[in-house]
């Protein structure tokens, strides 16, 4: 008979589980303690989805959820260029809120502080934080459990807010796991902008799980601008639980410059009457970046409007998702739904599966979605080199072009100027 | 300003140029008329510098340099202009800025400062005049929604931009209605000088009621056949191109 052997193997999830051990959260609030508690439970009962699962068929976690990770705050002096076109800022660093680098000078009628901070002051947050995040999302939960600080804002009722709130996330350290959390609530009437930008200057080996919650009350708008810029070998899953009320305008614009996997789950969840919803992405991909798009937008009420634009430009032997969702119930009528998913393969090896998906229930609705690849046209480069731009002009002007109305749709004028260089500075060489 | 020798190109294996010889001065413009399929938008695409087609043989020198050695970018940069038969329509590039960079590129390549900002729009208001080409229409996405005459009229908006030593025009005319020819032409005209010069492709012996050419080439089965002065392109319209192929075979014969 064979010896059994008697090593008891830790499961990959209580393994990945096992980094949070040293974390202490004893300092935090009774009700997030409470909240705490409960997504441990939670996660028991939950695994790592595989890839059978059709939410997760083309992202594979497994090198995510089987790095070596520290959780620690940076010990050296931490060298970061904060050329922050605003006011207020919120750094955090490896997911700890730094109070040395964020600063401050607010608005009346608007919160904007860390989010530990505004557990101890703000009954809006008591009451609503973790309300939107789904029990069935292990990563969501394990943020819930797990997550040390993040960025808490509040823009009161009627407040129209000047100047764009950053919340800027930064990793400094290799093979740094965080779980950065954010909470944003935009009352009635309200107007505001926010960027939210993660920044990874380490060397490698990291991942970040954030989750943000985004209440947008009635006749309110918001508009949110995610950068991510994660380093070449690092992982973000990113996912944001938005509901919007009756009147209100929510717009989001997705950039995913670098990072070896990042997966975005947008989900907004529920839409009030006459609402307007845009959701816009872009991602410009190189060397073996995976970039992982899944987005559910539920028109739940009559008159909502929503806009969807995602573009991938796929270079070397990335990998681009798309998978958008438009969800309209049967009380939904008049509801006007647009997705659209457009991607440029600029080689032989790089992929995307696109997948736009429409699910009506009513019968007065307006909804259309298309998803199309291609290269870049051929020849139009001809045209633009035969009036003398060069080759690499020529792609970097229909890389532009194609680009162009999703950057269109910046409402922060520093973003849209940070994403055209980028764009620029990136496709000026490519072969 | 030109000198093409024994040119030869093929595409996919085929040849469709065997042999073309023209030399083309300054202040010289020069028509090539034939039948379809005889060669003529091959030659101009050969001179653009179009990949798809294979330069087997000849020589093409273009003031001292050797045209077909050089990336398109580079032949428009020493001065050649194609107005292309079918312009690309390109969305999201506007026309204005797109000239801009290439002006730009091309006086870098040059050792010069780029074009001041209030000259180059002097220049776009100057030539957009000069096709009637609306101003909105200059600053839309390139070719964009335009229709056919409007797009071969920004071709010579871009060429009036570009200010080139010898432009080659692709059939231009093809498609046009009288008004949109007579605008065109009138461009081309302006903008002649003694020390520039125009290749004129053209099916139709119509254009060169406007554009007046001091030689008529004919090109037939991938070879110039007949060279003869302005009266020629009369003939032709008359005559058709049978007599001139029947001169052929009976000389070959």
């Amino acid at each position: 008979m064979e010896v059994m052997n008697e090593t008891v193997k830790m499961s990959a999830k209580d393994t990945f589980l096992s980094n949070f051990n040293l974390l202490d959260f004893s300092f935090d609030e009774s009700f997030s303690k409470d909240i705490r508690s409960a997504a441990k439970n939670t996660i028991k009962g939950l695994e790592f989805p595989t890839s059978k699962v059709e939410y997760w068929k083309y992202t594979r976690i497994n090198k995510i959820i089987k790095g070596e990770y520290n959780i620690s705050a940076p010990e050296k002096e931490v060298e970061i260029d904060l050329s922050v076109p605003s006011k207020n800022c919120i750094v955090l660093i490896n997911g700890f809120y730094s109070e040395e680098l964020s600063f401050f000078e607010s608005e009346v009628g608007v919160t904007f502080s860390s989010l530990s901070e505004a557990k101890k002051n703000s009954s809006a947050l008591k009451d609503k934080f973790n309300s939107l995040v789904k029990k069935d999302e292990i990563f969501a939960q394990i943020n819930s459990a797990y997550h040390q600080d993040g960025a808490f804002m509040h823009v009161s009722k009627n407040v129209q807010a000047e100047e764009p709130y950053y919340i800027l996330n930064f990793v400094d350290d290799s093979n740094i796991l965080s779980n950065p959390r954010n909470f944003i609530f935009v009352e009635q009437g309200a107007n505001a902008k926010a960027v939210l930008k993660t920044i990874d200057t380490s060397n490698t080996g990291s991942f970040t799980n954030m989750v943000s919650e985004i209440f947008v009350e009635k006749n309110a708008h918001f508009e949110i601008n995610k950068i991510q810029n994660e380093a070449d070998d690092s992982f973000q899953i990113a996912t944001e639980q938005v509901v919007q009320a009756d009147d209100s305008t929510f717009k989001i614009n997705t950039f995913t410059l670098n990072g070896a996997i990042v997966r975005n789950n947008l989900n907004i969840d529920s839409l009030g009457k006459n609402t307007m919803t845009y959701l816009n992405g872009l991602y410009p991909l190189k060397g073996k970046q995976h970039v992982d798009n899944h987005t559910y937008l539920l028109h739940r009420e009559p008159n909502g409007e929503s806009h969807e634009l995602y573009k991938g430009i796929l270079g070397d032997s990335s990998t681009g998702v798309f998978n958008g969702k438009v969800f309209v119930h049967r009380e939904a009528q008049k509801t006007n739904a647009f997705q659209s998913n457009a991607n440029i393969v600029m080689t032989d090896s790089a992929t995307i599966n696109s997948k736009p998906e429409l699910e009506i229930y009513a019968d007065d609705v307006k909804c259309s979605h298309g998803s199309t690849t291609g290269q870049l046209d051929e020849e139009a480069l001809f045209y633009l080199r035969a009036r003398g731009l060069s080759k690499d002009s020529a792609r970097a002007v229909l890389v532009n072009a194609f680009a162009a109305d999703v950057i269109e749709q910046i409402g922060v004028e520093a973003v849209k100027d940070e994403i055209e260089a980028y764009i620029d500075l990136n496709y000026q060489g490519i072969k | 300003m030109i000198i093409i020798k024994n040119l030869h190109a093929s595409i996919d294996g085929t040849e469709i140029l065997k042999g073309i010889n023209l030399e083309v001065k300054a202040g010289e413009i020069h028509a090539i008329m034939g039948p379809n399929g005889s060669g003529k938008s091959t030659l101009a695409s050969v001179l653009a510098g179009r990949e798809e087609y294979e330069v087997t043989e000849g020589s093409v020198d273009f003031l001292g340099n050797d045209l077909l050695d050089m990336e398109p970018e580079d032949r428009s940069r020493a001065g050649l202009f194609l107005a292309f038969q079918y312009p690309v329509e390109i969305p999201g590039v506007s026309n204005i800025n797109f000239l801009k960079t290439a002006i730009n590129e091309a006086r870098e390549k040059r050792g010069e400062e780029p074009m001041a900002a209030k000259d180059f729009l002097k220049r776009v208001k100057e030539k957009s005049k000069l096709v009637e080409l609306d101003g909105r229409l200059a600053n839309r996405s390139v070719n964009e929604g335009f229709s056919g005459g409007e797009k071969k009229r920004n071709e010579i908006f871009q060429m009036a931009m570009l200010d080139p030593k010898l432009s080659v025009l692709d059939e231009t005319d093809s498609g046009l209605d009288i008004d949109a020819l007579r605008v065109v032409a009138n461009g081309v005209n302006e903008l002649k000088t003694k020390d520039n010069a125009s290749i004129v492709i053209t099916h139709y012996q119509r254009l060169l009621d406007y554009i007046v050419p001091d030689f008529v080439h004919v090109l037939y089965n991938g070879r110039i056949v007949k060279t003869g002065p302005k009266e020629l392109a009369l003939e032709l319209e008359e005559r058709g191109y049978d007599w001139i192929i029947k001169d052929l075979e009976e000389v070959s014969a």
